[in-house]
């Protein structure tokens, strides 16, 4: 993760509700624990490979492809302008 | 902190759905700790909203429209120095600043203090010289054509292709699909604000507006920069939040820098997907959305009366990121003999 994303991504503000401003863009969001969880991790420049583990440890998931699920909220922050459009974890 | 005692007289009281910006700046003015003067609303309609509340404003007076020049302007200023002790005025509205300008010498002497923009930076900043100065200032300006004939639109698509933003001189903007509805804009655009009219190529993104107010010198004395959340039908702005970006205050800087900005300015900015951003407008005068200042921690309208007093304004400090507005409607009780005594006496003493 380049430093202008990840230094982006500690300024979000978010509640401990789940809600989420961006001072940039000033958008404001909801987030439920599972996207509150993510968030953190990529907010500490975690990556894929270790979001993925980290979300099935704490939620107790079993197989399921949690990947995909994580790539379409990623995708679902970009277009809200969250993260940046290039932006992948 | 010194105590303001002078007496500051405002315009721009016709806070409706499409409000003037006076309202927020006597509430941002009075919201100062050390703000001890007294305001005047300078209005031009006896319904102007801003004529009535009586805890903003210790007297008013009704005001001859800038269309009639500055012989009754300059009249109608020395009558309100003489009967409420005028000190200063800060002017809100565009079609009045012209005037004012003119007046800034006559009314020093006459004891009235400005802050605002010289005739040339007022000129410099109008729609159709801003690609001038976006150039010298190194800032990125949407294509733009300036066309007083209906025919040229025939030939523009190759310099700027459809859609595009077509641009009344003063005001109202519409975003054209095809060479029909380009004429049409252009007939009803210049049927209410004359020719020439500006074409400007369509960006999509979001727009960010910044106020600020600059000391004449090159510098900014401060700004604040602001997303829009929710737009009235008219597209002004109902709700903002204050945000983070760098990038918006050196936009408003390097403007305030090449132009010596002198007084208060709202800097328009679109913002691309690809994260460039283009200087779209500048208002020279407050924004309707002022109050956000005093909420974010920044009182521009405190800082501008100390300049025109002579004053050094009291450092201001950064401003508070994530401070949100949100606009409320409000039904003023008035009495019947308040307004009779606006209409006609063409002025009104609370205090």
């Amino acid at each position: 993760m380049d430093t202008n994303t990840l230094e982006r991504l500690k300024d979000l503000a978010i509640s401990e509700s789940g809600f989420l401003f961006d001072p940039y863009s000033g958008a404001t969001f909801t987030v439920n624990n599972t996207g509150k969880f993510i968030l953190q991790l990529l907010m500490e420049g975690k990556v894929i490979e270790e979001i993925e583990p980290a979300l099935r440890k704490r939620f107790e998931i079993g197989d399921e492809d949690l990947r995909s699920d994580i790539y379409e909220f990623v995708n679902l922050l970009k277009e809200n302008h969250f993260l940046p459009n290039g932006f992948t974890p | 902190m010194s105590e303001f005692n002078s007496v500051v007289g405002v315009t721009g009281l016709n806070a409706t759905d499409n409000p003037g910006p006076g309202i927020s700046v006597i509430r941002t003015l009075r919201a100062h700790p050390d703000f001890k003067g007294k305001i005047v609303g300078l209005a031009y309609d006896p319904l102007d909203p801003g004529l009535y509340p009586t805890d903003l404003i210790d007297s008013a007076y009704l005001m001859p429209f800038p269309s009639q020049g500055v012989n009754p302007l300059r009249q109608r200023l020395k009558y309100i120095k003489k009967v409420s002790n005028l000190s200063l005025v800060i002017p809100t509205l565009d079609s009045e600043l012209s005037a004012f300008i003119s007046l800034e010498s006559e009314l020093k002497e006459m004891g009235i203090r400005l802050f605002l923009p010289t005739k040339e930076q007022f000129d410099m900043r109008s729609k159709i010289r801003l690609a001038e100065i976006c150039e010298k200032a190194d800032l990125d300006f949407p294509r733009t054509k300036i066309i007083s004939d209906a025919e040229v639109l025939y030939q523009l698509s190759e310099e700027i292709p459809l859609p595009y933003v077509l641009k009344g001189i003063f005001y109202g903007a519409s975003v054209v699909q095809s060479i029909e509805e380009a004429v049409a804009a252009f007939y009803r655009t210049t049927a209410q604000w004359g020719l020439p009219v500006i074409i400007q190529e369509f960006l999509e993104g979001e727009e960010y507006d910044i106020v600020a107010v600059g000391d004449g010198l090159g510098h900014i004395v401060g700004a604040l920069p602001m997303k829009k959340t929710f737009l009235t039908d008219k597209g002004k702005g109902w709700a903002g939040v204050t945000v983070k970006d760098p990038r918006l205050l050196e936009i408003t800087e390097k403007f305030c820098r090449t132009t010596k900005w002198r007084g208060p300015c709202e800097v328009e900015v679109l913002k691309t997907r690809d994260e460039r951003y283009y200087l779209i407008e500048i208002n020279p005068r407050f924004p309707a959305w002022t109050y956000l200042c005093a909420g974010a921690g920044q009182n521009l309208p405190f800082a501008v009366a100390q300049l025109a007093m002579g004053m050094d304004p009291t450092p201001l400090p950064e401003y508070k990121i994530g401070t949100m507005f949100v606009r409320i409607s409000l039904e003023q009780i008035v009495r019947i003999e308040t307004l009779e005594e606006i209409i006609s006496k063409g002025e009104i003493h609370y205090r």
